[in-house]
């Protein structure tokens, strides 16, 4: 009795989002994953006996592999590129701005792109990048190169440019709120002891921002593995993704082999996830 | 970080922020430029002519799809979208205050909720309504498929604003003899409001930009998003800008009044303060 007098409260007011991660979040996935494990007679129809063919597929097809080896060069460099620059952006909100006022104005700035559409947000690096874009003209205008530069749009660098565009955001948040609880003391009693400004950065500031360097790259990671549509509109079909082959998959009604798929990506993206979430407790850093 | 002179590492940072919001914001507003050509207008630079000629085409022109319907779908969506994701984060953000048995599970489902790719989870809800035998529309599938994408946020935004919440107002409320509920109504909700003003925010814009999880869920009849895909795919005129340009003005607006209520409720606040 004691039991349930003490849970009650907690369970009816997290009752509503049970409601709706249960039936959208948890029942999808295991409806994929069952439909993985099924023959299908290739016009969408499930059929016995199940099967373990379509795991088998996935592992020994090359056109997988070319997948994963995409969508993993697009993630880390997504990664790498995300976190230098929001790191940066945020140390210098947080430490540099010494007018508080002006650091969250500055860092608003920042995260208002956050709100708006991010197909179009991609789309806008059209009039820019391409073959006759503004930096082609400019750099024939200079004289810098005398052909168009054609590697800039439809392509592997198109990708990353956009991806980072959209999600270095995801990293400045998290940080900037990290170094924000940060205690500049801290800071002040280590220049007091002689550490040098590098020291004081690998010492104090990046162990104490961990935990939102993890979270932003939860974001990015989880984000770049799970899209298609940057690989397919800015790569201008020279780079795949493992859910865009998923949905081409859907689209010809070959449900058990992008099950299969988007299961072993599901594993992938959890073990990515796990291995970050080792490495510091979210939860805790979050409520307290 | 102390004294007058800036260390040379401040300019070094300076400028690769002014770099980082100008890459920001630069595309943007070129796409929101190039979208105020006349009929002669392409797609790149240089701007040709002055004209409103591609909003009327974007409203008018049957190629472009059904884009006034997919708006108002759209928001009227997020509309219902924001209401809930204030709702259930707000009482969600209640529940995490104190553990309570399964508190771990649930946070995990919602974390795995964040982080799934979206277009995998909302084929998974069209194949199930499928096997239920109920037809996908945006206000059922597409809405549950979308909040699973908006609470996992507004929870965390809970998370944020309920860590700077002091439990010694609530109990004050209590001695004083108010009733748990008059408690929330007139302590909790009044002192979290800007706050859950952050999470309406989170909601309206999250659910109006959904894209990967509306697209298989939203039935037949699209959201503005998934219209804005298939003109990506179809479409290479600057209608597609036009587009650009009215839905982020809607994004705008959103932001503003967010803000602006804040900005109002912080104000009244600081008057009652001092009478």
């Amino acid at each position: 009795m004691r039991f349930l007098r003490r849970n009650i409260p907690g369970w009816l007011l997290v009752l509503p989002l049970v409601l709706v991660v249960v039936p959208f979040f948890l029942a999808p996935i295991v409806v994929v994953a069952i439909a993985s494990v099924f023959n299908t007679d290739g016009y969408g129809a499930l059929l016995l006996p199940l099967t373990f063919d379509n795991y088998v597929g996935v592992f020994t097809s090359s056109l997988t592999l070319h997948l994963y080896v995409d969508t993993i060069k697009f993630t880390v460099l997504t990664w790498l590129l995300s976190l230098l620059i929001g790191f940066n952006v945020a140390y210098f909100l947080a430490f540099h701005v010494r007018n508080q006022l002006l650091a969250i104005g500055l860092f608003l700035l920042c995260t208002v792109p956050f709100w708006t559409s991010n197909i179009i947000r991609m789309i806008s690096w059209i009039p820019l990048l391409g073959k006759e874009g503004l930096i082609n003209r400019v750099l024939m205008d200079l004289h810098i190169v005398s052909q168009p530069l054609e590697f800039l749009l439809f392509s592997s660098f198109a990708v990353v440019v956009a991806y980072v565009h959209q999600l270095t955001i995801f990293m400045i948040v998290p940080i900037f709120n990290s170094m924000g609880r940060i205690d500049k003391r801290v800071v002040e009693a280590a220049l007091d002891a002689g550490a040098s400004r590098w020291e004081i950065m690998r010492l104090i500031i990046i162990p104490l921002s961990r935990s939102g360097i993890a979270l932003g790259s939860i974001f990015v990671a989880s984000i770049v593995m799970g899209d298609f549509f940057v690989v397919k509109v800015m790569s201008g079909g020279s780079a795949a993704s493992v859910v865009g082959a998923f949905y081409e998959d859907v689209g010809v009604l070959q449900y058990p082999t992008a099950a299969a798929s988007a299961v072993v990506l599901t594993v992938v993206l959890i073990g990515v996830v796990a291995l970050i979430l080792r490495t510091v407790d979210v939860r805790k850093e979050l409520t307290q | 970080m102390r004294g007058k002179k800036r260390p040379w590492t401040f300019y070094v940072l300076a400028t690769l922020f002014v770099l980082y919001v100008l890459a920001l914001y630069g595309p943007m507003f070129c796409i929101y430029v190039l979208s105020f050509q006349d009929v002669r207008g392409g797609l790149v630079f240089p701007m040709k002519g002055l004209s409103t000629h591609w909003f009327v085409d974007l409203f008018t022109q049957v190629r472009t799809g059904d884009v006034k319907g997919a708006f108002d779908r759209s928001i009227r969506l997020a509309a219902i979208v924001t209401v809930l994701t204030v709702v259930v984060s707000f009482l969600a953000g209640l529940a995490f205050r104190r553990r309570f048995f399964g508190d771990t599970v649930v946070f995990y489902l919602m974390i795995g909720s964040l982080v799934a790719p979206g277009l995998v989870l909302g084929i998974g809800v069209g194949l199930l309504f499928n096997f239920l035998g109920w037809d996908p529309s945006w206000y059922t599938s597409a809405l549950g498929a979308q909040l699973s994408w908006t609470l996992p946020f507004g929870v965390l935004v809970m998370f944020a604003v309920m860590s700077r919440f002091n439990r010694a107002w609530e109990e004050a409320s209590r001695d004083l003899g108010a009733t748990p509920l008059q408690t929330i109504r007139l302590v909790v909700i009044p002192i979290l409001a800007p706050g859950l003003i952050a999470v309406a925010l989170f909601g309206f814009t999250l659910s109006y930009d959904e894209f990967a999880r509306t697209l298989q869920t939203a039935g037949s009849l699209n959201t503005l998003p998934v219209e804005i895909w298939s003109m990506t795919l179809n479409v290479t005129s600057p209608s597609l800008y036009a587009l650009g340009t009215v839905t982020t003005i809607v994004s705008f607006a959103a932001i503003g009044v967010a803000i602006g209520s804040i900005v109002w409720l912080q104000k009244r606040r600081a008057r009652g303060a001092t009478p």
